[in-house]
């Protein structure tokens, strides 16, 4: 009887492994991971209570894993619609740099380690609304979602509306009134933000088959809802000064930002398609990302100054 | 009988692909030990137990 011998001696390129670092690193969607980062350090300076410095960057830490894990499982999930259209065809799985079985490893065992690690270390209530955030957003918006109805955006834009909620939990241990203001802000701004996006990038959301608002009901309709859901902005800014959460400075600049917002939604809805049309949709993508950027840096400039803030109305 | 092609052998591109993956692993491996120990720390001085 003869044993076949199998040499090792060569190392041997199996399937996959030959994503570099900065392939991984750009699994976790590092430009949306700011974006998180950044409303959930709002998020846990505006909660009233403390926290320990060392406890407030693990919070922010496990929170950015987390993210970055949804990331990765949703480029995991939506490989095919990424390689069809040109924004993300240089992702890491169309490119073929990263396997989709390597991404899905690699986003399940962030996604648990960053639960484990905040449920432990900070408190079992952020981490399990952590859990809820991260199976909303693969689940719930990428799996179902997205594929199934033009309301993909509205509906999963509470995904990313609860990062400055979870570290607000971390700080006090249960969901109130400041955090929900909060989480309305990103997920009030969500609509109008994407469909501008689609407005402009609409081919590419009908080649993939993804129904978005453009595609689905037309762009006139498309305007309107932007229009509409830019002046539902107005309530639900105005919101963090009544709950406690803010005060004078936000509602200057908050008011001012808004005022602008408007306008910019206005054009979107006045230019009709053509060239001015598109730059409106442009301008307004542009404008929005900004405009959260400073909503947000408003709350922290005042709980940086300790500024005082309006009274809570609900109390 | 067997149909499966060979495995290709690493190129010298990928194996410095690799070396500098791994050398990102173990960096990120060490930064969470010293995660663990200062949180542990932490925690510890939360419970009082440095005052002891």
């Amino acid at each position: 009887m003869t044993i076949e011998r199998t040499h090792f001696s060569e190392p041997t390129l199996a399937l996959g492994g030959q994503g570099t670092a900065g392939d991984y690193f750009a699994l976790l969607k590092p430009r949306v991971m700011s974006l998180v980062i950044f409303t959930a350090i709002v998020g846990l300076f505006a909660a009233p209570g403390y926290i320990h410095p060392w406890l407030g960057f693990i919070t922010i830490l496990c929170i950015a894993l987390g993210a970055g894990a949804s990331g990765a499982l949703n480029m995991w999930y939506d490989a095919d619609i990424d390689a069809v259209m040109k924004r993300t065809q240089q992702r890491p799985i169309p490119s073929g740099a990263i396997q989709p079985g390597e991404a899905l490893g690699f986003g399940l065992t962030l996604a648990v380690a960053s639960v484990i690690m905040f449920g432990l270390f900070v408190n079992w209530q952020a981490a399990a609304l952590l859990a809820f955030t991260i199976f909303f957003y693969v689940v719930i918006y990428s799996m179902v979602l997205k594929r199934w109805t033009a309301q993909n955006i509205v509906i999963g834009g509470a995904a990313g509306a609860f990062p400055p909620m979870i570290s607000w939990v971390a700080v006090t241990h249960q969901v109130d009134l400041g955090s929900i203001s909060l989480f309305l802000l990103i997920f009030m701004w969500t609509p109008p933000h994407f469909w501008a996006l689609a407005l402009f990038r609409e081919g590419d959301y009908e080649k993939a088959g993804v129904p978005m608002l453009p595609n689905v009901v037309g762009r006139p309709e498309t305007r309107k809802q932007i229009l509409i859901y830019s002046l539902l902005l107005v309530p639900t800014v105005a919101l963090p000064c009544f709950t406690g959460t803010a005060g004078l400075l936000y509602a200057v600049g908050a008011g001012l930002l808004t005022s602008l917002f408007l306008k910019h939604a206005f054009d979107v809805y006045r230019l009709a398609d053509g060239p001015a049309g598109d730059k409106a949709c442009k301008k307004l993508f542009g404008f929005s990302i900004f405009w959260l950027f400073a909503v947000f840096a408003l709350i922290l400039i005042e709980r940086i100054a300790q500024l005082p803030a309006f009274g809570n109305i609900f109390q | 009988m067997n149909n499966k092609s060979p495995p290709k052998p690493f190129s010298p591109e990928d194996l410095k692909r690799r070396r500098k993956r791994a050398a990102v692993m173990a960096w990120c491996l060490v930064a969470l030990i010293a995660l663990f120990f200062v949180t542990t720390l932490v925690q510890l001085g939360k419970l009082g137990v440095s005052k002891m």
